[in-house]
């Protein structure tokens, strides 16, 4: 690369200062063309150009051509946020042969023209900004960046449809996967439906193939009853600290032949059954589901009468003649390497009990929500797929309320966007299956998919019951005689604008779906962020839908947002090509706005070692002072700024280089 | 602890056997409530449908003299109504700059200053939060057993202000007539509106909304109804005839949650003013008390 | 049979009703709603409304001022805030409902003889007049003025009432109605 000098003296500074329009969305609330004028007037000011797209082609190929032409020597670009086009102008910058640290934004989108609704002075502080950055830039130094060598493995969290789609394409793009799941078997939500929209087509059917190709691959290290405690390190090279529950049953002999569980004391299964959303019971040696994958049984501690009470004739031990049960089984740690990392660690479902007790959940029996009657319809579920009633009656009528905890600023705000969906699925299967009059409570049908509308035609030929209006209250509470006995809905028919009471005898709730407990914890783990509604936060809602703003963790699946499976599919095999993308070019460039100690006047205080978030500090006893990891900060600037000694410098935020800044937009040009 | 007590205007009319009963349960609790000094009607719903800015001067008035004379004194207010009109004052005055610009110029003219730090809270409240079940427990003399009883806590203690319990499902009451001794029945319409003002004015509407709420309590067996609201209790036990005639045969006597408390605290019936019910509740609870005796 | 044309004219809505009732405390949101109708499905009056809420919100937003004003509904609700305390959009629908009563009583819009408003101003000016309430003359003079056939029907409850001394005709007032008056002079809106 070839330097043109840092400038530092006055005279041979020669600054470009380029104005963006934005389309319209700088120049309508600011003078472009005066703001270029008045910059073109600023000392060293060589030229300043005010252009319509400052980041297209014609506005880069500008730049380039001034700095070769006019040989500037540092650039100044008005636009929009450094986030979004700084890389672009550095790259600019950096085509024409100047470091492309001498590169500086301002931004007049976000901080000026879009705020303000005063068009004169929009123009002013855009002005004073710009002089600013002048000032600002003659202290710019000319910086390197560094790379760093990349390691080819990649975890992958969570092992729903999105972590299963993603290992397997990484896995045979022939790099190394660990996929940890929290739970006993991969699968996630979908494991869980019997159909899926809007094909109906078998969900296992799908499904399972993925999950034993899962198990199956040579690339793949599978997991499972497993989390991540821990995550060090940067994008490229990052260490996970994998903890490993114990089942009890060792993994490695264990067949999968479920003798166990017949053998177990316990004649008849007596326990609430986690997987079937408690609606049916299990033993203390259970399997979640017959394809769950890895095929293997688990102990729960909490039941097992060995656990308990020390005594057991332990009759599952004498049947497995591959002495695969371990009652001392502990948990393990293991620490693994990787390059990148994909979140897919899904949703959980609104739990409507406590937050919303006039839908009845929890205080009338034949109230189901929509996950427990997936179980109830399906084949391999509680009831086999007949839909019997918690009493053991066939509901001769069934509600479907839509919309439980989503689209409400007392639950969550946000349409579920699967539920509709789901819904009419499921009033399909019910009205199959029991032959009942159903009736679905929506406030807006959402169907936009490939087939979806088309399904949704085709349940309303199947003449189940539409009705637009948002449920006000279930109770028993019967007015005339057929609703003696039943359910009754009490809703608006805001198409037939009157009010209408629906006697049924069974309701499903048709609940939003949610970013997990735990996804704030997730998410302080892994360094990343979260949209105000508590799902992961990607990098760029429309470009960048997988990245996040840490470098090398992306995003599968409904941790980032609500989906259905196509979407989730989709994104998964987008989120394989970004960490695929990141590996295969064998090196990381990183950024050098880093931080670095002065080792002559720190004083050895420690108080910064505290505050990184990144744990970039350590402290050198023999020397008593402390010393950053380049290669671990990522140039928050926390411990510049509690330094008391002032011995911490960062790179590009030098105090001569803020100072500047801010005294020349404090005075009056 | 001393709190201020505002009565409101049903509780020295039609109401009056509520006022009797807070006050004779409060005193055996040992807690005094001493009345604001020359209070105000707080406006109710009517004056608010007239006059908005006013009526919220109106209700400030009582709310300024409660904070002059008893500054650090909780206010308790036991009718939903008044309840609801001073609580709603509050929290105008908190959200709208404008309103509390009028009030306290209007209360300027009257020389009062307020500063809006008086807590409004409802007996129920009070006696579930700061007495608490333990101590109600320990003054039980004679248990409610075998009375079963419908809780009836109609809107305006739950919505929209009240933070003390569910705005549609509220526990309070059902947790303390359990802790009385008794049974509470499922009542699914335990905060559907009992038409308030609508038996006077919407006649056909009111006594239906009264004819509905005492038939299902009755057909949930409960030997009595339960409320916390001189309005309530007015429409369901005074019209509970008319409504009887226009939709069909009912008999639930209704009574005030104090009046139970009360009873099983072992005041007389006539402390509490159970002779003010019109449909009397005597035999129910005669008839309670002799099947749990069995 | 009496056929009617049940189109809206352009020009029978204004942006300015609109307005008015979004300026008034509690008013502020109804542009937010979303029409699910959750407010009339819990709303026990609504099957007795010629409106339900949900309407009456959208009627109001859209600035079909007349027709709003002239809705029993508005009349009907009770102030149970089941609406608002349950409007997924944070609406107080309560306080538009008081909102839209004073707008019908300032223009005149209200059904004269309609019990409802009758006795919000008897009230009104029983208050005003003595500061305090007394309900059984309250609820006599209602009677008198819209419907004085129930006062034979009510002779029944009267008699209760007496008879289990909840009944008085004597006027509650208060001491001090110097400062009673001093309150509610001044700025109010006029009368
Ligand atoms: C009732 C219902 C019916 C539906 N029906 C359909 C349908 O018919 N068709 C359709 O297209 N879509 C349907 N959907 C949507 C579908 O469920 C989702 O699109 C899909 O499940 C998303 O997959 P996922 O892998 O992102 O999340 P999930 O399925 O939730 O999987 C996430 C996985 O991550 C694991 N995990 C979570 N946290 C951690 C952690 N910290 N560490 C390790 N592992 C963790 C979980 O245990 C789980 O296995 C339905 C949704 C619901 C609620
Ligand atoms: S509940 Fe709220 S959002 Fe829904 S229709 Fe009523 S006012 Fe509109
Ligand atoms: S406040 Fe009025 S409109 Fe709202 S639910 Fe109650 S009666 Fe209906």
């Amino acid at each position: 690369m070839m330097d043109r000098g840092n400038g530092n003296g006055r005279s041979d500074l020669r600054i470009g200062v380029y104005v963006c329009h934005c389309g319209i969305n700088i120049a309508s609330m600011v003078d472009v063309k005066r703001v270029a004028e008045q910059a073109a007037a600023m000392p060293n000011v060589v030229v300043a150009r005010d252009y319509k797209y400052m980041c297209s082609d014609p506005g880069q190929e500008m730049v380039q051509q001034d700095i070769r032409e006019l040989n500037l020597n540092r650039v100044v670009v008005a636009a929009c946020t450094p986030l979004l086009h700084e890389p672009t102008f550095r790259g600019a910058c950096e085509r024409a042969g100047l470091n492309p640290f001498f590169c500086h934004m301002v931004n007049i989108r976000e901080h000026d023209a879009w705020v303000h609704e005063d068009r004169e002075k929009a123009t002013v502080k855009a002005i004073d900004l710009i002089r600013a950055a002048v000032r600002r830039v003659k202290h710019h130094k000319a910086l390197e960046r560094r790379t760093v060598p990349i390691n080819p493995n990649v975890l992958v969290v969570g092992g729903g449809i999105a972590g299963i789609q993603a290992a397997l394409k990484i896995a045979s793009a022939g790099r190394h996967v660990y996929l940890v799941e929290r739970e006993l078997s991969i699968g996630g939500h979908m494991a869980k439906f019997d159909k899926t929209f809007p094909t109906l087509d078998c969900a296992a059917c799908i499904l399972t193939p993925k999950m034993s190709d899962v198990k199956k691959h040579p690339n793949i290290t599978l997991w499972t009853y497993s989390e991540v405690d821990k995550v060090d390190g940067y994008v490229g090279n990052f260490k996970a600290t994998v903890r490993r529950k114990p089942r009890y049953i060792n993994e490695d002999t264990c067949v999968g032949c479920l003798e166990c569980i017949d053998a177990c004391v316990f004649k008849e299964p007596r326990f609430t059954d986690e997987y079937n959303e408690g609606l049916s019971k299990r033993k203390p040696m259970h399997i979640p589901f017959p394809q769950a994958v890895p095929q293997v049984t688990a102990i729960d501690p909490e039941t097992c009468l060995r656990f308990k009470t020390g005594k057991c004739k332990s009759s599952c031990v004498t049947v497995c003649d591959r002495n695969a049960i371990d009652f001392d089984q502990k948990e393990r740690i293991e620490e693994i390497n990787v390059g990148a990392i994909i979140l897919s660690t899904g949703f959980q479902t609104f739990e409507p009990k406590d937050r919303l007790p006039q839908y009845g959940y929890g205080i009338y029996d034949n109230i189901y929500t929509a996950l427990e009657v997936e179980r109830l319809v399906n084949s391999a579920g509680p009831t086999e797929g007949e839909v019997v009633l918690r009493d053991g009656s066939k509901p001769r009528a069934v509600g479907i309320i839509h919309c439980i905890g989503s689209r409400d600023t007392k639950s969550n705000i946000w349409c579920s966007r699967v539920c509709c969906m789901y819904s009419l699925k499921l009033a399909h299967l019910l009205k199959e299956r029991t032959g009942a009059e159903v009736y679905n409570f929506y406030i807006d049908m959402r169907t936009p998919g490939k087939g979806y509308e088309e399904f949704y035609n085709k349940l309303l030929e199947e003449g189940v019951h539409f009705i637009r209006g948002k449920v006000g209250a279930v109770n028993d509470w019967a007015i005339t005689p057929e609703e003696e006995g039943r359910l009754v809905i009490r809703v608006e028919d805001t198409l037939g604008g009157f009010v209408r009471r629906v006697p049924v005898d069974m309701v499903v709730l048709s609940t939003g779906l949610e970013p997990h407990k735990d996804a704030e914890d997730v998410r302080r783990k892994f360094n990343i962020s979260c949209s105000p509604g508590g799902f992961f936060l990607e990098r760029h809602p429309k470009l960048a839908p997988v990245e996040t703003a840490s470098g090398g963790i992306f995003l599968a699946g409904c941790c980032q947002g609500p989906k259905d499976i196509p979407d989730t599919v989709a994104q998964a095999g987008a989120a394989a090509a970004e960490a695929l993308a990141l590996i295969d070019k064998g090196v990381v460039e990183l950024e050098p706005n880093t931080a670095f100690i002065d080792a002559e006047s720190c004083s050895g205080c420690k108080s910064c070692l505290s505050l990184c978030p990144y744990t970039a500090i350590s402290f050198i006893e023999a020397e008593k002072r402390a010393e950053i990891n380049e290669a671990l900060c990522k140039g928050c600037g926390t411990c510049v700024a509690a330094c008391p000694s002032g011995s911490i410098i960062q790179n590009l935020f030098e105090d001569e280089e803020i100072f500047s800044e801010i005294a020349e937009v404090l005075s009056n040009g | 602890m001393q709190y201020s007590y505002y009565p409101g205007c049903s509780l020295k009319g039609s109401g009056r056997a509520y006022e009797e009963s807070v006050l004779a349960v409060f005193d055996h609790l040992g807690i005094e409530l001493k009345e604001i000094d020359d209070w105000n009607c707080c406006g109710a719903t009517a004056y608010m449908s007239v006059d908005e800015r006013r009526s919220f001067a109106l209700a400030a008035r009582n709310l300024a003299i409660s904070e002059r004379d008893m500054p650090e004194s909780p206010m308790v207010v036991p009718c939903s109504g008044c309840y609801v009109t001073l609580n709603k004052t509050c929290h105008v005055v908190k959200d709208y700059p404008a309103i509390k610009d009028d009030v306290t110029k209007a209360l300027d003219r009257a020389g009062l200053k307020w500063k809006n730090q008086v807590p409004v809270r409802h007996p129920l409240d009070v006696l579930m939060q700061d007495v608490g079940l333990d101590r109600i427990k320990e003054a039980v003399v004679k248990p409610l057993k075998g009375l079963k009883i419908a809780p009836y806590y109609g809107c305006q203690i739950v919505r929209p202000y009240a933070e003390f319990d569910h705005q549609i499902h509220p526990t309070s009451m059902d947790r303390m007539f359990e802790a009385l001794g008794a049974t509470v029945v499922h009542y699914p319409l335990k905060t559907k509106c009992c038409g308030g003002s609508m038996t006077g004015t919407a006649p056909e509407v009111g006594l239906r909304l009264v004819y509905l709420l005492l038939k299902e309590a009755a057909k949930r067996e409960a030997d009595l109804m339960a409320t916390v609201c001189p309005l309530c209790q007015f429409n369901l036990d005074a019209f509970a005839k008319e409504a009887a005639r226009a939709y069909g045969p009912v008999n639930m006597p209704v009574i005030y949650f104090t009046q139970l408390l009360g009873l099983a605290m072992g005041l007389s019936e006539e402390k509490l003013g159970l002779q003010r019910n019109i449909i009397s509740a005597k035999n129910a609870l005669k008839g309670a008390a002799a099947a749990a005796a069995r | 049979m009496n056929i009617k044309q049940s189109i809206r004219y352009d020009s029978e809505r204004s942006n300015e009703f609109t307005k008015e009732v979004m300026a008034r405390p509690g008013g502020e949101m109804i542009q937010a709603c979303i029409q699910c109708g959750t407010c009339s499905g819990v709303c026990p009056m609504s099957n007795y409304m010629d409106r339900t809420p949900r309407q009456i919100i959208y009627m109001a937003r859209e600035g079909f001022g007349d027709e709003v004003l002239r809705s029993r509904t508005i009349w009907m609700c009770t102030s149970c805030y089941a609406c608002t305390v349950e409007c997924p959009r944070g609406i107080k629908i309560t306080d538009v409902m008081y909102a839209l009563k004073r707008m019908a009583m300032e223009r005149g819009t209200y059904p004269q003889r309609f019990p409802t408003s009758t006795m919000a101003r008897d009230f009104f000016n029983m208050v005003r007049k003595n500061g305090r309430i007394n309900e059984s003359r309250l609820g006599f003079l209602v009677f008198l003025k819209t419907n004085w056939m129930r006062l034979l029907t009510s002779a029944g409850l009267g008699l209760d009432l007496i008879k289990t001394g909840r009944f008085s005709l004597k006027q509650e007032q208060i001491k001090s109605k110097n400062e009673l008056n001093s309150i509610l002079s001044g700025n109010g809106r006029p009368e």
